[in-house]
């Protein structure tokens, strides 16, 4: 029982970071239909950009305390994310706005490539030491369960970012104009939405959400290096999928789902099966979820049917 | 008039010292980028350094003056980019080639040096199955995992405990040695709580150890990479799990160390094959050599890659020819006083006596106990 809640547990706090990031995938597909693959990357440059100025805040104002460090650090990785989503939208996807979907998913893994290899030259190929600026000592286990100061804070901290997302999605004039722009450019244009400025939104908001998600990852597992996005990004992808991609609640839901089975997966998997497979199919298993959910519910979880936009 | 003359005396000498001076050249394969670039550097500036010095000291091959130059190729530590990296420089007429680093690399990668007739000898692959293949000319300068996993699973339940619980990286080096863990630890009178698996990849290791955690082991032994063994260290702390932690020689670094911060304590032990770099007969002095000309630390591979490079050269110039179908015998029988000791093989390739030396984190560093 203890194992079992200790699994939930392990589950959640990574699955609340894969929701996170996969809120960038789903925001980004809804708008355009476009898979964003550098996504994943900008979890990465967040990651870094926030290692950076950390080291230098601990080098020029070592007065600071640990707390007040990390969210200045974490707001100049957000600032910095926000600022490269937008470019990234600008340059690399604006003028492909009209052209067949695939050469904007081509130009998509492009990026990704390009960002990895910036990264690579400005920080090199080794993995650096995150500070854990909040600590990952364990509290007092309770009912047997270890949980760490930096998870709990993740979980709080991925629950109020989900919600103010969908907040500013269903309550605010901005993000009417999203779903105005989601259900439909030309006519939301015509309406006197200013549809790229609500797609540029989209980028920043997304792109903000993934340097926040860099972060937490970075400060739970206390490293960061140039190739660090590519799982979580791909985990994410799968999170939106499995929820169904387009939708808000289906990226949460997918993200907190699959952090659960892979971890409840790993952990039980051989017993499930008699000892006929092991942890070694934690990956497959959470794959397997995802082939059964898409053969019942080819839209996901919470995906609804989308008639032919393109 | 004169001053051309000695112009032209000149200009024909530079030319005829430049025809005499044949370049040969070898190849290094290893991942230079990726999580493990740091160690596959390590592999090529080994290489390098030993090539310098050889140019340096000036070799002859049948009469010809040659200079060895480098030819580095980048396996990303993938078994597929590795066999398209190994048919490049086969094309590409290296004479012999050092690497890979990973034993998954390196041994689909025989296969493609041994159909083109090229030797290899590998600085850093210690799965057992890569000089079992019955290729003349695969050699490897670092003793093999039936080795080192003997000596982990023998030091792990006769000193640690008798409950072991191990995890592999699924790799062919995690898992060749993780194989011969379970046996030495079951030859030692030790048992297996249980095995788990990981990836190569990974960081998340919390539903594995929870899971090793309820079977209550006296050591976890974690056959993979440093980049897996830091933050495993880590979590296992965070888990509160009170085991001993052994790892192998892909865990035996100073990366390990800073990656595993304030998680890495007395209870953390490591496996390296061969010598401690200051107990290698040439260790110092080749600290030395490699710092002033790199500017960096040797890692682990650099002396067995140097002694890999020299092996081949040595072998050349035993033969008095580059030619790989000429020189690739002489390899099986160097026997010579390299940087690891002395380097000599066996019938297969392997290198002779192979040492695998015991490391306990102490005050900040791994420091040998056996």
């Amino acid at each position: 029982m203890e194992t079992l809640l200790q699994q939930t547990v392990n589950g959640l706090v990574v699955g609340s970071v894969y929701a996170l990031v996969a809120l960038g995938y789903t925001m980004v597909y809804g708008i355009l239909g476009l898979i964003n693959f550098a996504h994943g990357d900008i979890l990465m440059v967040g990651a870094l950009v926030a290692l950076e100025a950390i080291r230098l805040l601990q080098l020029h104002a070592p007065g600071l305390g640990l707390i007040p460090t990390l969210l200045a650090g974490l707001s100049v990785s957000v600032l910095v994310c926000m600022l490269l989503g937008y470019t990234i939208e600008r340059t690399a996807y604006r003028r492909l706005r009209n052209a067949p979907r695939l050469a904007p998913l081509i130009t998509a893994i492009g990026v990704s490539f390009l960002l990895q290899t910036i990264a690579m030259i400005i920080w090199g190929r080794n993995y650096h030491t995150f500070p854990q600026l909040v600590s990952t000592t364990p509290l007092e286990p309770v009912a047997g369960v270890f949980i760490t100061p930096v998870q709990i804070a993740i979980l709080v901290v991925s629950a109020v970012l989900m919600v103010a997302l969908v907040l500013l999605v269903n309550k605010t004039r901005l993000g009417r104009a999203m779903r105005a722009t989601a259900e439909n450019h030309k006519v939301a244009s015509l309406m006197g939405v200013d549809t790229n400025k609500i797609i540029a939104a989209t980028f920043v908001i997304g792109s903000g959400l993934a340097a926040v998600a860099g972060v937490m990852f970075s400060s739970n597992y206390g490293i960061a290096h140039y190739a660090m996005g590519f799982m979580p990004g791909l985990k994410a992808f799968t999170a939106a999928v499995l929820g169904g991609i387009g939708n808000l609640g289906g990226a949460m839901l997918g993200g907190l789902v699959l952090g659960l089975v892979e971890s409840i997966g790993a952990g039980y998997i051989e017993d499930l099966s008699f000892g006929f497979l092991n942890s070694s199919y934690q990956d497959i298993f959470a794959f397997l979820i995802l082939g059964i959910v898409l053969i019942f519910r080819p839209t996901g979880l919470l995906g609804e049917r989308v008639a032919d936009r393109a | 008039m004169k001053r051309s003359l000695v112009a032209l005396a000149v200009l024909g000498l530079g030319a005829s010292l430049a025809q005499a001076q044949e370049v040969i050249k070898l190849g290094v394969a290893a991942p230079l980028t990726g999580t493990q670039a740091h160690l596959g550097k390590d592999i090529e500036n080994g290489v390098r350094l030993a090539l310098d010095e050889y140019n340096a000291k000036g070799i002859s091959l049948g009469g010809k003056k040659v200079r060895f130059e480098l030819q580095a190729e980048d396996d990303q530590a993938d078994p597929k980019t590795a066999t398209t990296v190994a048919q490049r420089l086969a094309d590409s007429g290296v004479k012999g080639v050092i690497g890979h680093l990973n034993s998954g690399a390196s041994i689909p990668a025989s296969r493609i040096y041994n159909e083109a007739g090229l030797p290899q000898v590998s600085p850093a692959s210690t799965n057992p199955k890569l000089t079992q293949q019955g290729f003349k000319a695969t050699f490897r300068t670092i003793a093999n995992d039936v080795q080192q996993g003997l000596a982990i699973g023998k030091y792990a339940a006769t000193k640690l405990g008798k409950k072991v619980a191990l995890i592999d990286d699924r790799t062919a080096y995690g898992q060749g040695l993780a194989d011969e863990v379970e046996k030495a630890v079951k030859a030692n009178g030790g048992s297996l709580t249980g095995r788990e698996f990981t990836s190569d990849k990974a960081t998340d290791f919390l539903a594995i150890l929870t899971r090793i955690k309820a079977q209550n082991p006296e050591v976890i032994v974690y056959s993979g990479m440093d980049t897996q063994a830091g933050p495993m260290l880590k979590q296992i702390k965070q888990l509160g799990i009170n085991a001993k932690f052994i790892t192998g020689d892909g865990g035996c670094t100073g990366e390990v160390i800073k990656l595993a911060g304030d998680a890495i304590g007395g209870s953390a032990y490591c496996t390296q094959p061969g010598l401690p770099l200051d107990k290698m007969p040439g260790g110092k002095n080749f600290n030395e050599r490699f710092k002033k000309r790199f500017n960096a630390d040797v890692q682990i591979y650099a002396p067995y890659s140097y002694d890999a490079a020299s092996a081949i050269i040595e072998a050349m110039k035993a033969a008095n020819s580059a030619d790989p179908a000429k020189y690739a015998p002489a390899i099986g029988k160097v026997n010579f006083p390299g940087v690891i000791g002395t380097v000599a093989f066996d019938a297969k390739g392997d290198i002779k006596d192979g040492a695998v030396t015991v490391y306990q984190f102490k005050s900040g560093k791994w420091e040998a106990v056996q």
